[in-house]
């Protein structure tokens, strides 16, 4: 009988289906979870204060408060949902449950795990994207055929974030590390990358630091092709911009998952 | 194709493993054959599980030459590990998933149908006496039952070697005879069994052949019972002297038996007739708290190779 090993495509496709099979118990709360938060945030971030912020300035960029804030938080949620997706359970499959090493036992390999992972937080984001622009709709802020691109595009600013978070997780030998990064990365970033208001209002040095992290460049894309205000070449920018923190993120992590995982 | 039966299923030559300046597998060789069940004898850290994970095809060879029917892990290794069985040292299994979930996307990761998955989970869940748990979580289960668990696992995909990295270690007796006695089954179905153990009972019970190993190398081979009637005696007489005795012991057993090996709690007299060793260390006078005749060991043999006890 002649073996042959798993293609790529199917043997990250096993990978993508043991998430799956975990997240079946799991995915009418994390659902409702993903429809309540940007409901609560648009309601009294968008509206309440957003009430104050039109009257007494007009809006952000002569649109309303609430059209300003809604898409860049739909790109800072993603980036949450990454953060989430691929610090501790990704450690729990290296160290606490070694579902890796239970993979790596059959003929999957470590580039299926890689590339699984990618595929499965790239279809957790899509979704968390796709509800939040339900709740734009509902808020009247979508309401383009066009604004529906900014979930491949919010999908996209998360995934810059999840890939070199995965490169990161695989160098910890414990947990200790990853409340920093939520302390002083995600958080921040959630805080002044551009979402509840304009990076050109922080000190300089500080937009230079926000235009170097994926956040900003998700931001401005997500935001102008809600708006309607985005042209093609710096929609292009932000994408390439976006796509290069995906790339290098899977260059650095698949070796060091490799040494991790196959000693 | 069918690796021909004249041919080892393993074959490994100088076979070699390093983890930067410490040296965990110092070139061995051996061969395992079609239908045996092979086990490797030792203590913790002699080299056991590193071996093992050489032949899983999980961790690469450092030196020397490891073949698996007949292909290299280091070209073909998901070629080979299609045809593996697994079953790891501490358990692998996925916590959030149920008992029958872990086997049937187990067998997705070897591309087996979803239907097909099913059908193999149930009738090996029936096979390792789980059946009436096959919906609870898996950190419901005992120790002994999660062991079970992934021994079924690790024949999901019909393996044609199964790997067993010290399968009854931490289980109580009764879960342990559990686990031998379906080993002990697929022997008999011929499935070929790769096991370490640093139970010499487990490797009686269990192995037609083994090797000794110690600090990284092999330091004897063969059947159990070869094994023993070379390092050992048929006989083995085990003393126990009060406390303040033994230090005045240090001769007075000299030519009782072929060997003398005290240890810290008793002193081991290795004879062909234990009633006449017994008669003779009572006719010296000696009187020992307490003293049993019993059957040569692999423990026995260990203790002669290395100097040292299997268990410490």
């Amino acid at each position: 009988m002649a073996v042959t090993a798993l293609s790529p495509v199917s043997g990250a496709a096993r990978v993508v289906e043991h998430n799956a099979l975990v997240f079946k118990r799991l995915w009418r709360g994390s659902m409702t979870v993903s429809f309540f938060t940007p409901l609560f945030f648009l309601a009294s971030m968008g509206l309440g204060l957003g009430s104050l912020v039109n009257r007494s300035s007009g809006g952000v960029g002569g649109v309303p408060y609430i059209d300003f804030l809604a898409p860049g938080l739909l790109a800072a949620t993603t980036m949450q949902t990454a953060a989430f997706e691929c610090t501790y359970p990704i450690l729990a499959k290296i160290l606490w449950d070694r579902i890796y090493d239970a993979m790596l036992a059959t003929p999957l390999k470590v580039r299926d795990v890689v590339i699984g992972e990618v595929a499965w937080v790239t279809f957790r984001m899509f979704l968390v994207a796709s509800i939040f622009w339900i709740v734009m709709a509902i808020f009247g802020v979508a309401r383009t055929p066009e604004s529906l691109l900014a979930i491949p595009a919010a999908t996209l600013c998360g995934l810059a974030f999840a890939t070199p978070l995965i490169a990161f997780t695989a160098t910890q030998k414990n947990d200790s590390a990853m409340g920093a990064v939520f302390r002083l990365v995600i958080t921040p970033l959630f805080l002044f990358g551009g979402a509840f208001f304009p990076i050109t209002r922080l000190p300089l040095l500080l937009q230079g630091i926000a235009w170097a992290t994926p956040l900003s460049h998700g931001v401005a894309l997500t935001r102008g092709l809600v708006l309607g205000t985005v042209g093609m070449p710096e929609a292009a920018l932000h994408v390439v911009v976006l796509l290069l923190f995906v790339i290098v993120g899977i260059v650095i992590a698949f070796p060091i998952l490799r040494q991790r995982l196959v000693k | 194709m069918t690796t021909s039966d004249s041919k080892p299923l393993i074959s490994a030559r100088g076979l070699g493993k390093r983890f930067g300046d410490l040296v965990a597998v110092d070139g061995i060789d051996f061969d395992v054959a079609r239908g045996e069940a092979f086990g490797f004898l030792g203590p913790n850290g002699a080299g056991k599980t590193s071996t093992m994970r050489m032949i899983a095809c999980v961790s690469p060879v450092t030196s020397g030459t490891l073949s698996i029917f007949g292909e290299n892990p280091a070209t073909r290794g998901a070629e080979i590990r299609a045809r593996l069985g697994v079953v790891p040292q501490a358990d692998t299994l996925d916590q959030e998933l149920t008992v029958r979930e872990n086997l049937i996307i187990f067998a997705r990761y070897f591309d087996i149908p979803w239907a097909e998955a099913r059908r193999r989970a149930d009738e090996l869940l029936e096979f390792v006496q789980l059946k009436e748990r096959s919906k609870d979580k898996v950190e419901n289960l005992s120790g002994g039952m999660k062991r079970r668990l992934t021994v079924a696992r690790a024949l999901i995909n019909e393996p044609d070697l199964l790997l067993l990295d010290e399968p009854t270690t931490g289980l109580d007796p009764q879960a342990r005879h559990l686990v031998w006695d379906r080993l002990y089954r697929l022997k008999q179905r011929g499935v070929t069994l790769v096991l370490t153990t640093h139970y010499m009972d487990e490797a009686e019970q269990l192995c037609d052949r083994l090797v000794v190993m110690d600090k990284a190398k092999i330091v004897a081979q063969g059947t159990p019972r070869e094994l023993i009637e070379k390092h050992s005696t048929r006989e083995v007489l085990e003393l126990r002297f009060p406390v303040d005795e033994k230090p005045s012991l240090d001769h007075a057993l000299d030519g009782v038996a072929d060997r003398v090996e005290v240890l810290a709690d008793r002193v081991l007299l290795y004879t062909s007739d234990g009633e006449a060793a017994i008669a003779a260390v009572h006719s010296r006078g000696l009187r020992p708290e307490s003293s049993l005749v019993r059957r040569g060991t692999l423990e026995d043999v260990f203790l002669r190779l290395t100097g040292r006890s299997l268990v410490d």
